[in-house]
């Protein structure tokens, strides 16, 4: 199904005119339209229930070093033309005549079950089945809540190169959040499913993640306070995959890089890990949350080795940074909306599977931590300090996995840490997230299977 | 824009709404971000918006848009309607009530709209100079940015609420680079004001540049459990969380550990802590929250006792209270929920080395990371990255990195042992302004 181009070629081409009046090498514009819808259940009450529409576009210029950007809500032709104005550098530096367009026909992402058209009441009905799913798991869930959000985003995008192409993008996922209450203790549980899929994606047994919530929330109310101290650490399969996020892939996005405010930089082709270790950023995977037909540049999406046997063998460009660097994008060049500037940034990133077996790596700790999930994680690229909040963790005793703790931290620096993975598993999972940087939000994809870091620093509050 | 407001509210009762609210906003903004004394991009935006809230008695919709043609507000005012449909029933789903405006002086700066990009460009690019220039060992700057904004937001009600107000703001941060030794080390230096000539440029360039060339040489510290002094920025981001907690929409759900804790001592004397939406140097204040409801002071924990929650109309409501004007709102695009305006942390008689000597030994800790993944928020239990100073002797001692510090939010309030003299306005996590804070003890993760 090929839907008609947000603007008009004619009109962008005015519009790309228009931008380079005053100067610039290269000039774009980017129009939107967003439509969303979202509800929650809480108390077992369907709430919270909301949808939106927004249109606009952004248009920038790229003149010597410096990006001139301005954006507008509406897609009117006088819109698009005022934020051209706005965005013409009023350099008198040399021009360039817009190339003539030539459209590029990208191929969405295929959506079986527009969102859109599923009765808004089937909606609420999901919510209720997760919601009698997780309370029924057990006496002790306390609370439960649970939401469900569909995002539909059409792009255009033509530039002065000549690109004129466009994506139509549908996500869908479904959250859920688990308390436990018993004697004395309070535990959490949360889990999340979500594609770049219609509604299909809730077909089989979409409220088995409310279990899991309510299982890992049980699960903790016999937790103790987490250790202290440095241990080996395994972490699991699926949302673990965020340890490679922060600890390689935001040190791999070439902005950081060319600042030099990433400890990656200069150690392209330098062994960074243990050859066992390879990895990929894939904004190709099918139906994958982090994954569109082309990037917010109209670039399509790639699937790119950045680590090959321990070794560093790519960065992740947007078009401006792969100019500098004189690579092609390798379609990492994203955006949260028509209000921002398009950056590198991940699409899906994960460690492929490897020769191990999870339980054979845990029976070979005599004592360490085993982190099966994450709440979320933070670095700083320019030092490689990165931090983790562990939302399941046990601990492990002679080769077993022992008893749950609560409150766990993993805490390291990227260049250390990734070389000290020394085990990496057989088994694979991905998981969705949303990823922050520069004030910006875009859903990326984590994945790995279990991952054994030799030593870590585990922050708890068990001396 | 209270007009259209007025009459999105007329198209959203002719949908079928028995009551209905639209929250209109229009805002103009710019962005200077610079980078090796060159301008990196410069950003200017419009948004124009609307977001209307209609009922069906107890049940809610909520819809918003940006195309504000006739035609665009009946199709949103007809999704609100229709989305309060498929809402269930709440008995304490009402919408708020008029009530006599408050006022705060000043929130409009004219040096926003008076200042020229050109001018912008020259502080962004004076933060950075300052900064390059304040040390040998800053190696760069990652990014020095200057952004302000001018807001007009209007909000009308179907009960009677009818309000309007402009507000700008602005603010000028960078992320200096220290090198040396092969090490690389970050400081972030920021400031926040009303209008660009609030700002001082040579204040942020040195704060980031201090900042980063103090964690030279950094290693990490022991495990141990010691007193620990936060700086402003640290204290800050933990008062924001307990801002969330003391929110009635967590304690009505069950979901804060301050529930069922009102006249109970939950913090040290030492420790006093209001919310005031009416602060004139406040980011967040304004004359009425985001429903309309005047904003106000509310004194939220004194002589150690928690006085009471924050509240909105609909928690309000269910806890048989009034709305303290915590109603927030993220825009157009957001359904109202309580959240804290400003959160005032009373200064204390220390100075920031009486404080140091009060610890003895212990860490001062001048950053944290982690903490949207780092706390439980219904627990209050956390831990979460840091980096500091070791105090030793009661003074500064080397810097620390690489190191945990794990408490639960109401043992680090009743172990508050004293505050700094010197407050500061922290923008991270919300509006929040705090002196130095020493807490008697904390769990330290290290090697």
């Amino acid at each position: 199904m090929s839907r008609p181009a947000l603007i008009e070629p004619a009109v962008a081409e005015r519009v790309l005119a228009r931008a380079l009046a005053g100067g610039g090498e290269f000039a774009e514009v980017f129009a939107e339209r967003r439509r969303g819808a979202s509800l929650a259940i809480d108390e077992s009450r369907i709430e919270s229930v909301q949808s939106g529409a927004e249109e606009g576009a952004g248009v920038r210029v790229i003149a010597g070093g410096t990006t001139y950007f301005a954006h507008v809500d509406g897609l009117d032709p006088a819109d698009l033309e005022r934020a051209a104005g706005e965005a013409a550098a009023a350099l008198g530096s040399e021009r360039v005549e817009p190339r003539p367009l030539r459209a590029v026909r990208a191929s969405p992402l295929p959506i079986e079950r527009q969102p859109e058209d599923v009765p808004a009441g089937r909606k609420a009905e999901l919510l209720r089945e997760l919601d009698e799913r997780g309370r029924s798991a057990g006496g002790e869930i306390a609370q439960f809540s649970a939401s469900y959000m569909e995002a539909r985003r059409e792009i255009s995008v033509a530039n002065s190169d000549g690109l004129f192409t466009g994506d139509d993008r549908t996500r869908v996922r479904i959250g859920v959040q688990a308390v436990a209450r018993s004697e004395g203790s309070v535990e959490t549980g949360a889990e999340t499913l979500g594609a770049h899929r219609g509604f299909e994606l809730f077909d089989g047994d979409p409220a088995r993640i409310a279990e899991q919530a309510a299982r890992k929330a049980l699960a903790l109310l016999e937790a103790g306070p987490a250790p202290v101290g440095s241990m080996p650490v395994v972490v699991g399969g699926g949302f673990g995959g965020v340890l490679f996020h922060e600890m390689t892939g935001h040190g791999l996005e070439a902005d950081h890089v060319q600042k030099g405010a990433s400890v990656y930089a200069g150690k392209l082709g330098e062994q960074v890990a243990q050859p066992l270790l390879s990895a990929y950023d894939d904004g190709r995977l099918p139906g994958e949350w982090g994954s569109d037909a082309i990037d917010d540049e109209g670039v399509p999406t790639q699937k790119t080795l950045v680590v090959e046997d321990g070794r560093l063998v790519s960065f992740l460009y947007d078009r401006l940074r792969a100019r500098r660097d004189d690579v092609p994008s390798t379609g990492n060049g994203r955006r949260e909306s028509f209000r921002h500037l398009p950056i590198p940034r991940m699409t899906n990133t994960y460690i492929a599977p490897g020769e191990a077996e999870p339980e054979a790596m845990i029976a070979e700790v005599p004592k360490g931590f085993y982190a099966v999930s994450f709440g979320g994680g933070q670095v700083d690229p320019a030092t490689g300090d990165f931090v983790f909040g562990v939302s399941e963790g046990y601990l492990i005793e002679g080769g077993r996995v022992t008893r749950p703790c609560a409150g766990a931290t993993l805490i390291g620096n990227c260049l250390d840490a990734l070389n000290a993975i020394d085990a990496v598993g057989t088994d694979f999972e991905m998981k969705t997230g949303i990823c922050g940087k520069g004030g910006q939000r875009v859903p990326v994809g984590t994945g790995q299977g279990h991952v054994r870091i030799k030593a870590m620093t585990v922050g708890g509050t068990q001396a | 824009l209270i007009e259209l407001a007025k009459s999105a509210v007329e198209t959203a009762l002719a949908a079928g709404a028995s009551d209905a609210e639209a929250y209109a906003s229009e805002e103009s903004g710019r962005e200077v971000r610079v980078h090796g004394g060159t301008v990196e991009s410069l950003t200017a935006a419009t948004h124009r918006g609307v977001g209307i809230r209609a009922w069906r008695g107890g049940r809610v919709g909520f819809a918003y848009g940006t195309d504000l043609s006739e035609a665009g507000i009946s199709a949103i005012a007809a999704k609100a309607a229709e989305a309060a449909a498929l809402a269930d029933e709440d008995e304490f789903a009402t919408p708020p009530r008029p009530a006599a405006g408050a006022q705060v002086a000043g929130l409009s700066d004219p040096t926003v709209s008076e200042w020229s990009s050109a001018k912008c460009v020259e502080l962004a690019l004076a933060v950075e100079r300052a900064a390059l220039e304040a040390d040998s060992r800053i190696a760069g700057v990652e990014q020095a940015v200057y952004a302000d904004s001018a807001d007009r937001v209007a909000i009308s009600s179907s009960t009677g609420v009818a309000g309007e107000f402009e507000a700008t703001s602005c603010f000028a941060y960078l992320q200096a680079l220290a090198e040396s030794d092969g090490g690389r080390e970050t400081g972030l230096g920021f400031d926040l004001a009303r209008g660009p000539a609030g700002l001082d440029p040579e204040a942020i360039g040195s704060e980031g540049a201090d900042r980063a060339v103090a964690m030279i040489g950094a290693a990490k510290p022991p495990s141990r459990a010691c007193p620990v002094v936060l700086d402003p920025t640290v204290a800050a981001s933990f008062v924001a969380l307990i801002g969330g907690a003391v929110g009635a929409g967590s304690v009505q759900r069950g979901r804060s550990p301050f529930a069922g804790r009102i006249g109970e001592e939950v913090a040290s004397e030492a420790l006093v802590l209001h919310d005031d939406g009416l602060d004139p140097d406040g980011a967040n204040s304004s004359p009425f929250d985001g429903e309309g409801v005047p904003r106000r002071r509310t004194a939220l924990i004194e002589e150690g006792r928690l006085r009471t929650y924050l509240y909105d109309t609909y928690t309000g409501r269910r806890g048989d209270a009034a709305s303290t004007g915590n109603a927030g709102r993220g825009g157009y695009r957001s359904l109202p929920s309580v959240a804290a305006s400003n959160l005032l942390v009373a200064p204390g008689a220390l100075s920031f080395a009486d404080l140091l000597r009060e610890a003895g030994e212990g860490v001062y800790v001048t950053d944290v990371a982690g903490l949207h993944s780092g706390v439980n928020p219904v627990t209050g239990v956390f831990s979460v990255g840091a980096s500091g100073r070791t105090i030793e002797g009661g003074e500064l001692g080397a810097p620390v990195r690489e190191f945990t510090i794990a408490s639960d939010l109401v043992s680090m309030l009743r172990a508050v042992r004293g505050a700094g003299v010197e407050a500061r306005w922290v923008p991270f996590g919300g509006s929040v302004r705090t002196p130095p804070l020493l807490i008697g003890e904390m769990t330290i993760g290290g090697s």
